[in-house]
């Protein structure tokens, strides 16, 4: 009996010892990434948040692929699907939420940025 | 007791006081006449632990119809007041009006139309399919009794304690501590909650039920429509529920806590709670709505004896509409004051939406185009919303346009315009569906009169009471306005009353063709199982099916497919198997009254009982996994008997 | 014309044979993903507020004040590993290893226990210096995202130790791996969701 054949994203190739090992690897290196960007310093802010933004999102794809065994190949089409939805949620939901919050904030409280102390006078 | 003490009563006010006697005598009348009829066993073993999709179905349209009651009674206590109270106090406190206007939104959105719809779908769709059951049968029954818990929160409001004052949706700060420190949001909110994660798990399993348990043939486009519009509402109910989850969750935290989520002080910002709530509350429009759909292109396919025009567009239009659903919620707030750019992009979006609204309602023109139409009370219905769902289209498209929003907002225009959405597109479509599958689930016919009579009280009193809040909403009436002074409201007002108590009648008239066609029930009889000469497979099976559903799991090649299987020869039946069915169970009602005092605890601040109902919750859910999901068997022979009785 | 009603017919396969087995399960995979699917929503509701929170500080502590950059390093490498060695474990069990399968899932079980615990240290620290949820929005919808999480990794112990029960009262079944396999999609998932969290919380707000 194979363990794969009730893993929730089925694959015809049981996981094996080296699959998780390699994610684990690879999580591993593109986790020292953006810890040693942010302590070693000397980039400016904005380098170092896209290098988190970056290995972040390659490391969740890397723990899909190794760890939930998720695979266009094999895994079923509805868990793909469900997968491509939820991820577009994603965007929408905290890119909606930011773009209407950050345009508001600068709209109502343009000394302020992006604290949102209401001042006295209203 | 927490903050639980005799104060909590409702004799604060002689008509909430009366409303609480009402709850309390109607839930005593209905266990005394349990009592004195010997139904309790029959209650427990064959309604409240059974697992079947069929009984659960009817339990939610059950307990649909009796909030249905409690809402409109909502509704003509607000139509009354409004009416009355010109230069003058009317008969209700303010703090009484605003519960009410409260209450009738909550109700009618979780309590009424969401157990219909769920009811609906539960019952039918693994017919139409040509499933046994659904994918969980248990967690079926978990999430109608998170469902009935919420309602029963919500009933209990009633009679100990206050409901809220702040809307529907809750808005902060004022549903926040500092303005409504007493229980009444509370009470909203875990009735909400508790209700939601019931939905949330509704949906989890009716979207695995149509992926994986379609009779074999049936291809994803070979579907009923009606199954495409549960699959999308569905889809629906698994994302969109978890935002209302978390933002009633950060209001409880605010309220209960003391935390700025949404607070005016130290950080907070309410606008978050408008945007995570709408996130929710756009694609729940949908959830209500495409359901509705389904059941009118069922209705008027098989009313125009005729295949449904249009099908792939039909089912292309719903997945549109279910994925663009997400992507308008601003539009609920474009008075909070974005710049252009972001009310524009909302806007266009908004109006975008429309685009697979006018296909489909195209399509079920043209499916009646030149048609053998059969005016029966669910086809009435249905030309009803055509009519209707036109108008207030147009209306919503008007408030797309965020300038003309800055107008309207918060006036009874908008009131009118949602009205005007979810009364047919949503009530009107559920009301079809339930005409049209009841000699289904009940084995004889409701009666047409009655029916007729019912749809054309709705459908009247609809527009007496809707349009005038349309005028109103031009004149600069704001919605849920407990008193006025301007006299030129005032005849709108009563006029908009009238057509609230054409609606009572209305369902009067409802309740009166279930009192005739219970009483003649032999008359309207359906004994070949296939009253309507359907076209999808839920007709193929008996009234009322068997516990199994179909004897025979049918093998599908036609979108139409009974309608094919009774143009082909039949077939010798092959002999009868052992049928594996899961067996009833008693966690799930359990598990209900457990979140019920959960939510009452935490209500009420009873940290002791919260924890223990809680912990009882945790166990309740280890043991039913520990144990499995026990089978009953219906032996071939038995099928055979009751197979052989149809003939 | 009811005789006409007979749809075709089409035996049924009873059920443990293999193929209402292998059904079955696709079933049960899909459900278990889609309420995963229904789960991280909740957590994307919790990191959008976050982000529109994350500057309301209202004069209390700021992010840079109080996130510890070893602390976050140690979290992240417990949790990573408990997921390696959760997956060990169902390995062992699926090659019929019993002891392979539950020495890893101790393993596990240990490493997420002790972020668990670290966790609580954490927020219980935070509270002494003054720096509790009802400090500002900012530390509100912190603790909201990682309290979430944390409750989510307690839900996952907990879910081991029944685990652990089932595989002793009823041996490792294939209904009881199962059970194991939809625990070790949970746990990953959750990994998943700290990757979000130490990108969104923790680094930015030790960076600023």
């Amino acid at each position: 009996m194979s363990a794969s054949h009730t893993s929730p994203t089925a694959n015809p190739q049981s996981p094996t010892y080296t699959g998780y090992l390699t994610g684990y690897v690879l999580a591993a290196v593109l986790s020292v990434i953006p810890f040693g960007a942010v302590m070693l310093g000397g980039l400016s802010t904005h380098a170092v948040m896209v290098i988190i933004g970056l290995t972040a999102l390659i490391q969740a794809a890397v723990q899909l692929k190794y760890f939930l065994h998720i695979d266009f190949k094999h895994s079923p089409k509805e868990n793909l699907f469900a997968l491509a939805f939820a991820v577009v949620l994603v965007v929408l939901m905290i890119g909606g939420s930011l773009w209407i919050v950050s345009d508001l904030n600068a709209r109502m409280m343009p000394a302020m940025g992006a604290n949102m102390e209401m001042p006295q006078e209203l | 007791m927490g903050r639980l003490n005799w104060d909590a009563l409702p004799f604060y006010s002689w008509v909430a006081f009366t409303g609480a006697l009402v709850t309390v005598g109607g839930g005593l009348l209905v266990v005394a006449l349990i009592l004195y009829k010997g139904w309790t066993r029959k209650l427990w073993t064959d309604w409240l632990t059974t697992v079947d999709h069929k009984k659960i179905g009817i339990m939610y349209i059950v307990l649909a119809m009796v909030m249905l009651l409690r809402g409109f009674i909502d509704a003509l206590m607000m139509r009354a007041q409004q009416a009355i109270a010109m230069g003058n106090e009317g008969y209700l406190p303010p703090e009484h009006f605003d519960q009410i206007f409260s209450s009738h939104g909550t109700i009618m959105i979780f309590f009424m139309a969401m157990p219909f719809l769920t009811g609906l779908i539960n019952y039918v769709m693994p017919l139409q399919i040509g499933a046994r059951d659904v994918a969980f049968p248990f967690l079926n029954a978990v999430s109608f009794f998170m469902t009935a818990a919420g309602a029963v929160l919500m009933l209990l409001s009633l009679v100990i304690g206050v409901f809220s004052t702040a809307g529907w949706t809750g808005y902060p700060p004022y549903s926040g501590a500092q303005y409504s420190p007493g229980v009444g949001v509370d009470y909203w909110i875990w009735s909400v909650m508790i209700s939601g994660i019931g939905t949330t798990l509704s949906g989890v399993n009716f979207v695995t039920t149509i992926m994986t348990q379609r009779a074999p043939g049936m291809r994803l486009m070979q579907m009923p429509m009606f199954v495409w519009t549960a699959l999308c509402s569905s889809i629906l109910m698994v994302f969109a529920f978890p935002a209302l989850t978390v933002v009633t969750m950060m209001l409880a935290l605010d309220r209960t806590f003391g935390f700025h989520f949404f607070t005016n002080a130290a950080g907070g910002n309410q606008m978050q709670y408008a945007n995570l709530f709408w996130m929710w509350g756009h694609p729940e429009v949908y959830i209500l709505i495409l359901p509705a759909f389904g059941v009118f292109s069922e209705v008027v396919s098989v009313f125009s004896s005729k295949r449904l025009f249009g099908y792939v567009s039909m089912v292309w239009a719903t997945m549109a509409i279910a994925v663009l659903s997400f992507t308008v919620w601003l539009h609920h707030f474009f008075t909070m004051g974005s710049s252009a750019n972001v009310n524009a992009a909302f806007g266009i979006a908004t109006m975008i939406i429309a685009i697979p609204t006018g296909v489909k309602v195209f399509d079920w023109l043209f499916t009646m185009y030149r048609g053998r139409i059969r005016i029966t009370s669910p086809m009435l219905w249905t030309m009803g919303f055509m009519v209707t769902f036109g108008i207030g289209g147009m209306t919503g498209v008007l408030l797309a346009i965020p300038a003309a929003d800055y107008v309207m907002h918060n006036t009874t225009f908008l009131v009118a315009h949602f009205h005007n959405m979810l009364v047919p597109g949503a009530l009107f479509g559920f009301f079809a569906g339930y005409m049209y599958w009841f000699p289904k689930a009940f084995g004889f016919q409701l009666s047409e009169v009655w029916g007729k009579r019912a749809f054309w009280f709705w459908f009247t009193g609809f527009y007496c009471a809707f349009m005038p809040l349309y005028a109103l909403g031009f004149m600069g009436m704001s919605r849920r306005m407990e008193h006025y002074d301007v006299a030129t409201w005032q005849p709108y007002l009563i006029f908009a009353c009238f057509g609230a108590v054409l609606v009572l009648l209305g369902i009067i008239c409802l309740g009166i063709q279930l009192w005739v066609s219970v009483r003649d029930r032999v008359a309207l009889a359906d004994t070949t199982g296939d009253p309507w000469d359907g076209r999808t497979l839920e007709w193929a099976t008996s009234s009322p099916p068997p516990e199994y559903n179909f004897a025979h799991i049918p093998d599908v090649s036609d979108l139409d497919a009974f309608y094919e299987m009774k143009q082909t020869a039949r077939t010798a039946p092959a002999p009868y198997e052992d049928i594996h069915l899961p067996a009833s169970s008693v966690y799930a009602p359990l598990m209900g009254v457990a979140a019920a005092i959960f939510g009452f605890a935490v209500i009420w601040w009873i940290w002791w009982l919260a924890a223990l109902s809680l912990a009882a919750l945790v166990a309740l859910t280890i043991a039913r996994n520990v144990t499995g999901e026990p089978h009953v068997t219906i032996h071939a022979a038995e099928v055979a008997k009751i197979e052989g009785a149809r003939t | 014309m009811s005789s006409a009603m007979t749809p075709e017919a089409q035996p049924i396969t009873a059920p443990h044979t293999s193929a209402h087995l292998e059904d079955r399960a696709r079933t049960e995979q899909m459900g278990y993903w889609l309420y995963l699917m229904s789960d991280a929503i909740l957590f994307v509701a919790l990191f959008a507020t976050y982000a529109v929170l994350h500057a309301n500080s209202a004069g209390g502590p700021e992010a840079s004040d109080i996130f510890e950059f070893s602390r976050t390093a140690l979290n992240s490498a417990l949790l990573l590993t408990s997921t390696l060695v959760l997956g060990f474990s169902g390995i062992g069990f699926a090659k019929g290893n019993k002891g392979a399968g539950f020495g890893w899932l101790a393993a596990a079980f240990a490493l997420g226990a002790l972020f668990v615990g670290l966790e609580v240290q954490e927020f219980a620290a935070l509270v002494a210096q003054g720096a509790s949820p009802q400090t500002s929005g900012f530390l509100s919808a912190y603790f909201a995202l990682v309290a979430t999480h944390g409750l989510h990794v307690t839900v996952g112990l907990i879910w081991m130790l029944t685990y652990v029960a089932l595989l002793l009262y009823e041996g490792p079944t294939r209904r009881v791996l199962a059970n194991g396999n939809r625990l070790a999609a949970f746990w990953h998932m959750i990994g998943i969701v700290w990757i979000g969290i130490y990108s969104v919380v923790y680094l930015p707000g030790i960076l600023q």
